[in-house]
């Protein structure tokens, strides 16, 4: 029984040990950023531990006293929030990329993305559209505001399932329990969807600019090792691993100019 | 508080315990008299739901009756549309994850017939089916409305399956407690907290006639 415990209590030890950092990232990184992990633990023999969801939901765990040392936000506003709340240090606060949203169908589709755009959503054979949920993902407010944008809104609003993340709602369409989805452009290029499926980009026009932004928490107790990892990002090597999953910040100008 | 929420959960919860009645009874009664050497096997599977994570089913809900299966294809070519996102999708997904919480207290009430009068019945003349609707169905009231009771209440809190292979349609399959995740997830506490105190007192409410009709400690487990 001693034994037991004694082991019990040695697994237990080595898993709180180390300086270790949890990142919580916006579900758009899902695929990109356990790439950027491996590249940097490789470098500096640290280890990252990754958790995904929505931003909106992220947010509420971190205002409710989440245990992560990095926020990736697929909005800038949620770690600009966290910052005027005393949450994050604003001196970190960096914009990696501007998000893009893009329309998915699965290779099946008979729909002709390029001819159609947007309009492809009105076509008789798209029964289900998947989004992300507006309420607590910027992939989600994004997709309606373009689908508002193109006024096609009211006409498809029926035909709509929320994803609980982009994630999500990029799993449904790929799993052909939808028939078209209005997803993240880094979800399309991913390995996991790149040969499934082909994708219109909706214009940057057409939403409102899905600023990417990560930032240290004030709680962490692991300042150096977040800041250290949030330097690397902006090394050539994470910049261009960014970049193969489309993230950029070529649409940033724009942004800019609009608001 | 969401009414249509609440409303559409009650409907999918008094719809799958209803079936359940009609599905549960059947599989309790075979389970009860049956003598199959295997039989042990059938009553893990139907056992399976209470400890697998909803993620299982919403997994084999969403993939495997997807719209690349085969099942989900002729479900598709007879429907038109796939499982997810249904309220049908709801109900099959609940029949399942619900089952064993009619089905063993219904073969618990079987079993405790005494077979003495099951013996007196045959000997009067009744077949095996009349004996089971004179006699076990009567005594086994009690074991009935608890498993009516039950997977009404585990349907009401169902969530992770929902979440999976709901897509969180207003009306058709928001529930009641994808409605409380949501407004928990944009901070709306004081929402949240009174649709989670309406949900607490049904749920507690169904516990009690429960336990009031059975008047003696309850628990989830494999027996019959």
């Amino acid at each position: 029984m001693l034994k037991l415990l004694a082991l019990v209590l040695l697994l237990t030890g080595t898993f709180a040990m180390g300086q270790e950092i949890v990142v919580a990232a916006a579900a758009d990184m899902n695929a990109a950023l356990p790439q950027i992990v491996a590249g940097y633990t490789k470098k500096t023999g640290e280890s990252v531990k990754l958790s995904f969801g929505s931003s909106g939901n992220l947010t509420n765990q971190i205002r409710n006293g989440a245990p992560f040392d990095v926020f990736f936000s697929a909005d800038e506003e949620y770690p600009r929030q966290l910052i005027a709340e005393g949450l994050a240090s604003k001196d970190t606060l960096y914009r990696y990329a501007v998000g893009r949203l893009v329309l998915w169908v699965p290779n099946n589709s008979p729909l002709d993305l390029t001819k159609l755009g947007i309009k492809a959503l009105l076509e008789v054979s798209v029964g289900k559209i998947s989004i992300a949920n507006p309420n607590t993902a910027p992939y989600g407010r994004a997709a309606e505001a373009a689908l508002r944008h193109f006024q096609i809104y009211d006409q498809v609003a029926g035909r709509l399932v929320l994803g609980e993340n982009v994630s999500q709602a990029a799993q449904f369409v790929e799993s052909g329990n939808a028939q078209a989805g209005l997803i993240a452009l880094s979800h399309a290029l991913a390995p996991a969807m790149k040969n499934k499926g082909r994708y219109w980009p909706i214009p940057l026009d057409a939403y409102p600019a899905l600023n990417q932004a990560a930032v240290v928490l004030s709680r962490s107790k692991r300042q150096d090792a977040a800041r250290k990892f949030l330097e690397y990002l902006r090394t050539p090597e994470a910049t261009s691993l960014l970049a193969d999953y489309g993230f950029n910040l070529s649409g940033s100008a724009v942004s800019t100019e609009e608001h | 508080m969401n009414w249509e929420a609440f409303w559409l959960t009650v409907r999918l919860a008094g719809l799958v315990s209803a079936l359940l009645i009609a599905i549960g009874i059947p599989i309790a009664y075979w389970l009860t008299y049956s003598r199959w050497r295997l039989k042990f096997l059938i009553e893990a599977a139907v056992a399976l739901p209470i400890v697998l994570p909803p993620t299982v089913l919403g997994f084999y809900l969403l993939v495997a009756l997807g719209s690349r299966s085969p099942l989900g294809r002729w479900w598709e070519s007879l429907t038109g549309h796939t499982l997810a996102f249904t309220f049908e999708g709801l109900v099959i997904g609940s029949l399942i994850y619900s089952l064993p919480f009619a089905v063993q207290p219904f073969a618990a009430s079987f079993g405790a017939v005494d077979r003495q009068l099951l013996r007196a019945s045959a000997s009067l003349g009744d077949s095996p089916l009349q004996t089971f609707r004179r006699v076990v169905l009567p005594i086994s009231k009690a074991g009935l409305v608890t498993g009516f009771a039950l997977s009404f209440a585990h349907t009401l809190g169902e969530f992770g399956v929902v979440l999976m292979v709901g897509g969180n349609i207003p009306g058709v399959t928001r529930t009641i407690s994808i409605d409380i995740y949501d407004q928990v997830q944009t901070a709306n506490y004081s929402s949240a907290n009174q649709t989670a105190l309406i949900l607490l007192a049904i749920s507690f409410v169904v516990l009690s006639i429960v336990y009031g009709l059975n008047r003696r400690p309850w628990a989830v487990g494999p027996w019959r």
